[in-house]
C-alpha cells in the first residue's frame, strides 16, 4: 500500500480523518 | 475600554495568547509554505538545475523562522495553559480538547527539532554526511513534515473552534 504522506492530498485527507477520529474520541470518550 | 482597566492578569493572557498565535502562524505557515510550495517547486527545479538558489539561500533562512517560531509557539501555549499544564497534557477537567490539541502540537515541536531540522541539515550540506545518509535524511525530513501537516489539521481545528472555551477562560 502507498503511503498517503507521500501526496499532499494523501497527507490533508489523513489530517481530516484523524480530526474525525479525534473528535468522536472526545466526544465519546473524554468527559467535555 | 475594559482591555484598559484590565487586570495584570488579563494583559499577560492576552499578551501570551497574542504571541502564540503570531509564532504559530509563522510555525504552520512555513510548514505549509515548505509542504505545498518548496518541495514540489524544488522538485521542478531538479528537472533544470535551478533548485541552488532556493537551497542555498531559501531553505535555511525559512529552517532558522521555522523552528525558532515552532519553540515560540509552544513555549507561549505552555505559559497560557499556566497552572492548568498538567491538567490539560493529562485530558482531565474540561481541558480534554486543549489537551489534545496541546499533545499535537508537542509532538509537532518533537519532529521539528528531532526529526526535520537535523535531517535538514544533512540535506543542505550544514552537516557532513555521505549520499546515502542524504538519502535516508530526505525520506525521514519529508515524513515528518507531512505528518506535521497531517497533524496540524485537527491541532487547529481543537485549539480555534471554542471546545477549549474552559482554558479560555482560566476556569
Amino acid at each position: 500500500m502507498k503511503n498517503p504522506l507521500d501526496s499532499i492530498t494523501g497527507t490533508i485527507v489523513s489530517g481530516i480523518i484523524l480530526t474525525i477520529i479525534l473528535l468522536a474520541l472526545l466526544e465519546n470518550f473524554l468527559n467535555t | 475600554m475594559d482591555f484598559i482597566f484590565a487586570g495584570a492578569t488579563d494583559i499577560y493572557t492576552g499578551l501570551m495568547r497574542f504571541f502564540h498565535v503570531i509564532a504559530g502562524v509563522a510555525w504552520i505557515g512555513l510548514l505549509y509554505y515548505f509542504n505545498f510550495v518548496q518541495v514540489p517547486a524544488l522538485k521542478a527545479a531538479a528537472a533544470d538545475g535551478t533548485g541552488a538558489g532556493i537551497t542555498k539561500h531559501v531553505a535555511p533562512l525559512a529552517l532558522l523562522w521555522f523552528r525558532w517560531a515552532a519553540l515560540a509557539t509552544w513555549l507561549a501555549g505552555a505559559a497560557l495553559l499556566g497552572d492548568n499544564f498538567t491538567t490539560a497534557f493529562l485530558l482531565q477537567d474540561g481541558y480534554e480538547a486543549i489537551g489534545l490539541g496541546s499533545w499535537l502540537g508537542t509532538i509537532m515541536l518533537f519532529n521539528v527539532w528531532v526529526l526535520i531540522w537535523p535531517n535538514q541539515q544533512k540535506i543542505l550540506g550544514m552537516k557532513k554526511a555521505t549520499d546515502e545518509e542524504k538519502t535516508v535524511a530526505r525520506r525521514v525530513a519529508l515524513l515528518a513534515s507531512r505528518t506535521n501537516t497531517m497533524l496540524s489539521i485537527p491541532m487547529l481545528l481543537l485549539m480555534t473552534n471554542g471546545l477549549s472555551h474552559k482554558a479560555l477562560l482560566h476556569i
